[in-house]
């Protein structure tokens, strides 16, 4: 086949090409797993702790068993399964003990949803309460008490955590950089500050569902809104201890995951339901309340930062802890907690820098991933610290920026060289800061300052992430050509709303040189029927599958090259192709269509040759390795997609009441494969940052209880609540071993939206903010409160 | 309680669960799963349905409630596979992606046009408002719009920015 590309071909990467899913979804066809129902199908529903800390004396269940039309009912006395992602310590039902609020304690199945709300009424649970372990920093105190006694007894991944027995620790992850201490010795300035954020939820508007059969011998079937098939698989067969191919997990359309729906989580307690109920599926959908508590949530973060500065304005070390609140299981918080170990600093370039970051049980609902991994949090501490430190030192907080960001030649905490096709975060930031006119208002800007008597502030932020994912994470894609030479992909990237179905759409077409009308991409996902995929996570996928899907392509072709070459009675190096055929470049007029090659050529007397089409690509990420535990040294990261917000805030320096007028976000993608598609993704990550900077935010009580798992009580943004104005900028360095030079940008959009409004307030009323979310209160606050400059800045040039 | 509604043109007759809402109706008795589940308590907008014409949660609607009336759905609204102006507008403008709450964003949309067929950007925010949408950030939804109710100018067309 002929890589340079002498026909005219029509290309669809780059392009505005509709998404492929969206009729289904207009139209209520695309079935969730909400919408699913079978023969037979039970309800589950769940007896839940109301204490966030308490022994479990006695369950009668007697009641609930007797009612009519329950099939089941379970506690976790009957489940000996325990189960996790990196550290194994949940099990399926709470035993003995509860540690959050909201924790599953018993559940049900039965004939209705309404048989099973009443039987869990029926079930009595008699409690001892003990008091809480609310706050992480409490956690670490030598006399707190242990919210896992049994940590040590605990399987773990040992090649990247390091749980503390008889602490509540289960992990701790170091980067160690350069000389630390001759860093600091170095600086002119030292500034030190702490800055926290609290657990949030992901709120995907389809909560947490699945169906799960158990039927005889072992053959199970799932159904979940799930957004890692083969790892919801793996998890649950070594939870159960049963072979792979006796499990299958099915996912159908998604209604939104942003990291909450990866991993496991309601299916192992429902296929222990169904085989209690003699096999029949039973289904369960988390209220939007259980969403809340009985479903995990974000961890919240104290970040302590150390930095010191040269004269120049150059960082010379950085100090940085991290103190996760995992909250009751370790689950992704600890990988929260090592990727956000390795990418601490921002894109910066710190010649000397130290990293302790812990992951800290609590007695609170746990946390797990979510849209930027650690990023969006932690973000928030480094970049206002950023914006602090350029205040104290008298420069321009762009400037400062510039000064110390990563550049070609540079090295991340982790050692890893940066060049110039790693991506450009200067143009990005550069990008950001034009479109709100940074450091300066404009006539219409004073104007509209001097008219309404609230001030305008313009705050930037920088921002970086790459996947956090295993070093030899791996996918495949399968493409298999019908008998008109349309052709069907298969991949294990779930579509959860990003738009993969309609980019990996264009990618295939232009491999192939076919209209997107002639590639379609399976809906659902089925670990029998597709190739396997690590998990949709981390902004993985463009790239990994994008690969995975190149080289199936190209496997079909070389199938079909070698096929027509039989038939054209010609060498492979001889061919050429079209949309519709392979033929001869010497003489086009000698050609055979792919129609005709697709399920095995027919010579008109009947003879077959050749066979199905069917092209397999496989990809792994290439070269990463595992850090080392003393120092975190080693190559973590597939690539690194850069960017920047640039916010323009008006303020009511009386009462705090804030409002944001433009936000503007550049991000290095390598490669816009879709722009319509890449900017509604970027759009949605920003207001969801913004909502997590703005308002949302679980609130306790001080016996560890949520105060507010509603969409009322914990408000997300609605239509009403957008900036004025909403720019999305793609900066375009190709990434050498991206798909089309991309790279992937899904979690990018919401990290660091938070610090670049908080700077942005602080730019209009000197605000001096280091906790999120920003509410008007917490402005107010901040603009009558400063912490006296001592208290922080514990080195400065005597003539400062 | 036996009653009569017409959902989509097809007159049903049902023995309806008293305390059921009309989501539940909608989506467990008629199967008509096109009408989104997002809260069950009128806080998310996905269940929006057109009752007797107008725009209501169907959560917060008893089932019970509707008997002798009219229910349009999402089911209804591209008629012979042709997908209705509002719903090719937001495919347009990529107003869709998860795609949860399209279904209640669709009738919140009709909604808004039949009083107001050319509303500004202040209009749309408000006619959805009640419509969460955790994907898209609203903006492409707003354009579609504009691009339905043909507003859209070169000031109003939204489009990444290349540096
Ligand atoms: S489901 Fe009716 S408003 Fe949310
Ligand atoms: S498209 Fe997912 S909630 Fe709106």
């Amino acid at each position: 086949m002929s890589e340079s590309n002498t026909l005219s071909v029509a290309t669809h990467v780059g392009d505005d090409v509709q998404r492929v899913d969206d009729t289904a979804k207009l139209t209520g066809g695309a079935m969730y797993a909400s919408d699913l129902v079978f023969a037979g199908m039970l309800h589950a529903q769940v007896k839940k702790s109301p204490h966030a800390r308490a022994k479990i004396v006695a369950i009668n269940t007697s009641k609930a068993e007797n009612l009519p039309g329950v099939h089941a009912v379970l506690t976790g006395k009957e489940l000996d399964y325990r189960i996790g992602l990196y550290v194994v310590d949940k099990d399926i039902l709470a035993k003995g003990a509860v540690r959050h609020f909201g924790e599953a304690v018993a559940a049900v199945a039965a004939e209705s949803l309404d048989i099973a709300s009443r039987a869990v009424d029926l079930i009595d649970v008699e409690y001892e309460v003990l008091p809480p372990v609310l706050s992480q920093l409490d956690a670490l105190d030598e006399s707190s008490p242990l919210v896992h006694p049994d940590l040590g007894s605990y399987d773990y991944v040992k090649a990247s955590f390091s749980p503390q027995p008889g602490t509540n620790i289960p992990n701790i992850t170091k980067i160690r950089k350069g000389d630390i201490d001759a860093g600091f010795a170095e600086a002119k300035w030292i500034i030190e500050r702490e800055y926290t954020n609290p657990s949030v939820q992901h709120v995907p508007l389809e909560t947490h569902v699945a169906i799960v059969e158990w039927k005889a011998a072992d053959e199970v079937t799932i159904w979940s809104s799930a957004q890692s098939p083969f790892t919801l698989r793996d998890l649950f067969c070594r939870a159960f201890k049963l072979p792979y191919n006796k499990v299958r997990v099915i996912i159908p359309h998604v209604g939104g995951a942003f990291g909450g729906k990866a991993g496991i989580h309601l299916e192992p307690l429902l296929a222990c339901l169904s085989r209690k109920a003699g096999g029949r599926p039973v289904k369960f959908q988390a209220t939007r309340e259980e969403e809340f508590s009985l479903l995990p949530c974000r961890s919240a973060l104290t970040y302590r930062i150390k930095t010191g500065v040269g004269a120049d304005g150059r960082i010379t070390a950085q100090k940085l802890l991290m103190y996760w609140d995992a909250g009751a299981y370790a689950d992704y918080a600890v990988n929260v907690t090592r990727a956000s170990a390795y990418s601490a600093a921002g894109p910066y370039d710190i010649p000397n820098a130290w990293v302790d970051a812990y992951t800290i049980y609590t007695n609170k609902p746990w946390g797990t991933a979510y849209r930027g991994f650690g990023h969006v949090e932690f973000f928030w501490g480094l970049e206002r610290h950023m914006e602090l430190v350029a205040q104290v030192i008298g420069m321009d907080p762009l400037e400062f920026r510039k000064k110390n960001l990563l550049k070609p030649g540079s090295t991340t905490l982790t050692g890893e060289r940066i060049n110039e096709h790693t991506g450009n975060p200067l143009k990005c930031l550069e990008a950001a800061a034009k479109a709100i006119n940074y450091g300066r208002l404009t006539p219409e800007e004073e104007e509209r300052q001097a008219r309404t008597g609230r001030r305008i502030g313009k705050g930037i932020a920088t921002l970086h992430k790459a996947p956090a994912m295993p070093s030899f994470t791996t996918t495949a894609a399968v493409i298999k050509m019908n008998s008109d030479g349309s052709v069907v992909v298969n991949i294990a990237l779930t579509e959860i709303g990003q738009g993969t179905a309609t980019v990996v759409t264009q990618m295939a077409a232009d491999r192939l040189r076919f209209p997107v009308s002639r590639v379609k991409v399976a809906v659902e996902r089925d670990t029998d029927k597709d190739p396997f995929d690590w998990q949709t996570v981390a902004s993985k996928g463009l790239l990994l599958t994008g690969n995975a899907v190149i080289a199936a392509c190209d496997d079909l072709l070389r199938q079909a090259y070698s096929d027509a070459a039989q038939v054209l009675r010609a060498q492979t190096a001889d061919l050429d192709h079209d949309a519709e055929r392979i033929f001869v470049k010497q003489r086009p007029e000698e050609s055979v269509t792919f129609a005709a090659l697709s399920i095995g050529y027919v010579y008109p007397n009947g003879n077959g040759i050749g066979g199905p089409l069917i092209g397999l690509g496989r990809y792994t990420a290439q070269g990463l390795t595992s850090l080392d535990k003393e120092t975190g040294q080693g190559l973590p990261a597939l690539d690194w997609t850069y960017g920047a917000h640039g916010v323009i805030a008006e303020v009511d320096p009386d009462t705090g009441e804030y409002k944001v007028i433009k936000i503007a976000s550049a991000f290095d993608v390598g490669k816009v494969i879709n722009p319509g598609t890449m900017r509604g993704q970027c759009i949605g990550g920003m207001i969801q940052g913004l909502g997590t900077a703005e308002c949302e935010s679980y609130i306790y009580d001080d016996q560890g209880r949520l105060l507010n798992p509603s969409l009322t009580d914990n408000k997300i943004l609605t239509a009403k609540d957008l900036p004025e104005e909403i720019e999305c900028i793609a900066v375009e360095t190709p990434q050498l071993d991206g798909p089309f030079g991309a790279r992937g940008v899904g979690e990018h959009p919401m990290i660091s939206v938070a610090p670049a409004l908080a700077n942005a307030i602080h730019d209009a009323t000197g605000a001096e903010l280091t906790h999120m979310p920003v509410r008007f209160e917490d402005v107010w606050r901040a603009i009558h409160n400063k912490q006296p400059i001592d208290t922080w800045v514990t080195k400065a040039p005597a003539d400062s | 309680m036996w009653m009569s509604v017409e959902v989509n043109g097809h007159i049903y007759e049902r023995e309806v669960t008293e305390h059921w809402t009309l989501l539940r109706f909608l989506r467990e008795d008629l199967e008509l799963t096109g009408t989104k589940d997002g809260c069950s308590a009128g806080e998310c907008g996905a269940c929006t349905v057109m009752l007797n014409g107008q725009a209501v949660n169907a959560c917060m609607v008893l089932a019970a409630e509707v008997d002798g009336a009219t229910v349009e759905t999402i089911e209804a609204e591209a008629a012979n596979g042709e997908l209705s102006e509002i719903q090719a507008a937001f495919a347009r403008n990529y107003g869709v992606q998860c795609g949860y709450c399209t279904a209640g964003m669709v009738m919140s949309v009709r909604e808004l046009l039949r009083h107001n067929p050319k509303p500004t950007v202040a209009e749309i925010k408000e006619g959805i408002e009640g419509n969460l949408c955790r994907c898209t950030g609203y903006q492409q939804i707003i354009e579609a719009v504009l691009d339905v109710s043909g507003q859209v100018t070169n000031e109003t067309k939204g489009g990444l920015k290349y540096v």
